[in-house]
């Protein structure tokens, strides 16, 4: 069987016709099967939804009780027959309860990897390699000038600046879902004990991963706290934040940003970023090629990001490889913006 | 190197002016010379080995890296220098005994006598010492493209906070000086004499003036001010003096003081006065023929020549229009107040009685609406047949000394308004440098009537204009009304109905056989978002040709 038989993109996201579903759909859909929380993977309104017991959790913290028609929870290597293809769930080391699907068609069998990391994580399963005869795989750092590096020696970078100014505040810029809680973990895992303060917008969720187990420390709400008592502190707060009026409550802060992103120095700097920290949660041009080397996939899917690069690498390395040009997805990372309410906590 | 590549990077990401300067003040007083003088020459432009071209570093990237990831990469990043060292591949150099990455001044003093063919193999030796800060660092300085938001000035400004001296001091010597600096150090701390500025033709830094808002105009008094027409040229310093042997040296600077002279040799007799010791003008650089000054249509064709042929003097001949007078044998005119140094600038041109440096007019008014009125109609007010080479008026005040850099209050200069025409975004590219990650380079059209129907046809790109709130706002417009991606290029929706309309400013239109809409703007620029406008009420060509028309005369030169 043809691999587009089974999965095709689609105006509303990657069609499997077979089994009856669309993954990570960007529109309405009767049945979805989704890879992970994200805002641009994770959307309210269709029929019926399969994904992770977290993802699902997150999905209804999000978007309320009523996010979709039905759901249906599905573990890490559990499989289900759906229609004429058989899925499978396996850990994508991106967020809380991310997994890649690998969608099984009589011999053929294509893993739609979402998005993915193969750095580690404490606050996650950690990434699952799937041999494959075509791996769909992200591009959002698909250039070689992403080398991500070891997010522990990023955080050793903030925990000097801490050091160096204690009658400063440390805003650190993150993504509420996923990014601020390893941040959070990898503060606890280099000794770092004092308590965390958050903005309001990270609160729920925070405490959904603490929820499932995940050891994070002491965390307090910045709301309410007197400008004087954050001298010396660190708070997590979404990207968006750190540049506005929110800011005023502490006391001459030092900006910093949790991203992939600040690999690239007039990326930090554009967002006015004191302290770039280089700490991503999709894997970086090595781990890129790496993955898609282990899983022995004769052809390469690629989405959203630097798409041609990519492509173009898989080429030289003799494997079938084409863009899907799937619109929509990867653009939550620069636009992830609290609700208006929250914007004021 | 690397103290040097920690300053670069920290200064990459410190906006504020007065930290900027703490940080190069604090560096200067920690590094040792020469070290520090040759990071002063190259936060400066000062250094003077021939810098390595941008081929030669992606001949030295394509040789480890793959040619076409290189391309993505660096169109992505935007940054010769910053690609090169996120990718260049880890050095395969055996653990132990490694060679310690080169001090700056090592690398400055290498770089001056090394031969071509050698420094390829130099420049990767030292990349593959360097870590990624050192090796940007190495690269910005070998291709003389810092670009990393430092002025001159502030440099230099930093160097004289050093040893609590005046920045003016040090920009008055500067001319004289050369890295690494070892007079200017031991002066700024306090251990030898000011060092003496001996060059015969030395730059002054430039004045200049401000914009004026219909604002500034209530607490200007016009009695205060002389007005000239702001002429449509390259401003310039031509600066003539004696050197020690006593022959007549003459210098053509640009405004930033860049020596310009062996673009213009065919000005540089008209500077060689005999009567005089020596002399500098400020003034503008514009072709006339016949006495009637051109466009800068046509002046451009003088501009970044390497070559300049006998051909291109006879038909672009170039005149200097003399604004000031900076000095006049050995008196620096520069503390007089204007009407004075305007008074000797116009005995002195009399007295040069040269076709090829002339004056400019001054523009008579008493009011401000009579200025108004100068400024709308320069060839009713004076300027003739010349008027489509001015671009404004300026203002200068009558007691004022002539100031290095944009002192607040004493000149203004006052644009005649530029055309404005409603387009329709069509294509958005991201921009480079600063602006990487945002869609900040924009294709606009207008509408026309062509085979399939009404149709929008691209007629300009603009990427400034718009303010930081503007650029987010249309950054997310892109994102999200995207229809199709080509590379770096996005395909914005561009309906009747649905799409962004952008008001467009630009000071003037040429024929070009370039551009499918057959007409190119002069200075494109986003004026405004037209958030109200539906894309079916943009303009049309027909009204841009119908410009063209009426200026015709400009095109025909």
């Amino acid at each position: 069987m043809r691999p587009q038989d089974i999965l095709l993109p689609a105006p509303a996201g990657l069609c499997c016709k077979p089994g009856g579903f669309h993954i990570d759909p960007v529109r309405s859909v009767e049945r979805a099967v989704i890879t992970h929380g994200h805002s641009d993977h994770a959307r309210a309104g269709h029929g019926a939804v399969l994904a992770t017991q977290e993802t699902l959790d997150m999905m209804r913290l999000r978007y309320g009780d009523n996010f979709a028609g039905s759901t249906q929870a599905i573990a890490y290597g559990e499989e289900l027959r759906l229609g004429d293809v058989k899925i499978k769930f396996h850990p994508a080391g991106h967020v809380l309860g991310s997994a890649q699907i690998a969608v099984t068609c009589k011999d053929t069998c294509i893993v739609a990897s979402g998005d993915y990391k193969d750095a580690s994580d404490p606050t996650c399963a950690p990434f699952e390699v799937v041999p494959c005869d075509v791996f769909i795989t992200e591009a959002t750092f698909g250039l070689p000038v992403f080398r991500h590096g070891n997010a522990a020696d990023e955080v050793k970078k903030l925990l000097a600046s801490v050091a160096l100014f204690p009658e400063r505040a440390h805003l650190v810029g993150a993504y509420s879902l996923g990014k601020a809680q390893r941040v959070i973990a990898l503060l606890r895992e280099a000794g770092y004990d004092a308590p965390i303060y958050l903005h309001g917008a990270m609160e729920a969720i925070t405490h959904y991963y603490q929820s499932r187990g995940v050891a994070l420390g002491e965390l307090r709400p910045a709301k309410g706290m007197k400008k004087v008592d954050l001298a010396g502190t660190i708070t997590l707060a979404p990207p968006s934040a750190t540049s506005d009026i929110w800011t005023r409550r502490f006391p001459d802060p030092v900006t910093a940003f949790a991203s992939g992103w600040m690999r690239v120095r007039a990326r930090a700097r554009q967002r006015g970023i004191e302290l770039p920290l280089v700490i991503s949660d999709h894997a970086d041009w090595d781990g890129l090629t790496a993955t898609i080397e282990a899983t022995g996939a004769g052809e390469i899917w690629v989405t959203h990001g630097q798409e041609d690069a990519l492509v173009h690498w898989c080429k030289t390395k003799g494997l079938a490889a084409r863009p899907l040009d799937l619109v929509g997805y990867g653009d939550e990372d620069e636009h992830e913006a609290p609700p208006a309410k929250e914007a004021e906590a | 190197m690397n103290r040097f590549a920690e300053l670069l990077d920290r200064l990459a990401y410190e906006p504020g002016r007065n930290n900027k300067l703490r940080l190069i003040t604090a560096y200067f007083r920690d590094t040792p010379d020469p070290d520090r003088g040759y990071a002063l020459a190259a936060l400066t432009g000062a250094l003077s080995f021939k810098h390595a071209k941008p081929g030669l570093i992606r001949d030295l990237i394509t040789d480890r890296a793959d040619p076409v990831l290189f391309g993505l990469s660096y169109d992505y990043v935007g940054d010769l220098s910053e690609t090169v060292a996120l990718m260049w591949p880890r050095a395969a150099l055996p653990g132990h005994n490694n060679p310690p990455p080169p001090t700056l001044s090592e690398v400055v003093t290498t770089l001056r006598t090394l031969g071509k063919t050698e420094l390829p193999k130099q420049l990767a030796r030292w990349l593959d010492e360097l870590d990624e800060t050192g090796r940007w660092a190495l690269l910005k300085l070998v291709t003389g493209a810092m670009r990393i938001g430092i002025s001159a000035r502030l440099a230099k400004t930093a160097a004289a906070n050093l040893g609590g001296k005046d920045a003016h001091d040090v920009e008055l010597m500067w001319p004289g000086l050369s890295p690494p600096y070892l007079d200017l150090f031991a002066w700024l701390e306090g251990r030898s004499e000011k060092p003496v500025n001996r060059d015969p033709t030395p730059f002054r830094p430039v004045m200049l003036a401000h914009a004026i808002e219909d604002a500034d105009f209530a607490n200007l008094d016009p009695a205060d001010f002389i007005a000239e027409w702001k002429w449509d040229g390259i401003r310039v310093q031509a600066v003539s003096g004696r050197d020690e042997r006593g022959h007549i040296q003459a210098r053509l600077y640009s405004r930033t003081g860049e020596d310009i002279t062996k673009s213009f040799p065919d000005l540089v007799p008209s500077l060689h006065l005999q009567g005089s010791s020596s002399f500098a003008i400020d003034g503008e650089l514009l072709v006339l023929r016949e006495g009637r000054v051109q466009t800068f249509n046509v002046l451009q064709q003088r501009l970044n020549r390497k070559v300049v042929s006998p051909k291109l003097i006879k038909e672009y001949p170039i005149h200097l229009r003399a604004y000031d007078l900076l000095g006049d044998d050995e008196n620096d005119l520069r503390e007089l107040p204007f009407i004075e140094r305007r008074a000797r600038l116009e005995a002195f041109v009399r007295k040069l009685d040269d076709a090829r440096i002339d004056l400019s007019p001054t523009v008579a008014f008493d009011s401000w609406d009579a200025l108004t009125a100068a400024r709308a109609d320069p060839a009713q007010a004076g300027a003739g047949e010349d008027a489509d080479a001015v671009e404004g008026v300026m203002l200068k005040r009558r007691n004022a000394a002539y100031l290095p850099g944009r002192p607040k209050g004493q000149w203004w200069k006052w644009k005649r308004d530029p055309h404005l025409i409603d387009a329709v975004l069509m294509y958005a590219q991201r921009g480079h440098g600063k602006r990487s990650s945002y869609y900040s380079d924009y294709t606009f059209g207008v509408w026309t009537s062509g085979e399939d129907g009404e149709q929008l046809v691209p007629v300009g790109k603009a990427y400034f204009g718009f303010t930081d709130e503007e650029l987010l706002q249309i950054d997310r417009f892109v994102r999200r009304n995207t229809t199709e991606k080509f590379g770096p290029v996005r395909h914005v929706v561009h309906e009747p109905d649905q799409g962004l309309v952008l008001e467009v400013a630009f000071e003037g239109l040429a024929r070009s056989p370039r551009h499918k809409s057959g007409v190119a703007m002069r200075f494109p620029r986003i004026s405004r978002l037209r958030w109200d406008k539906p894309p079916r009420e943009a303009d049309r060509l027909e009204t841009l040709e119908r410009m063209l028309k009426s200026d015709a005369s400009i095109t025909a030169a």
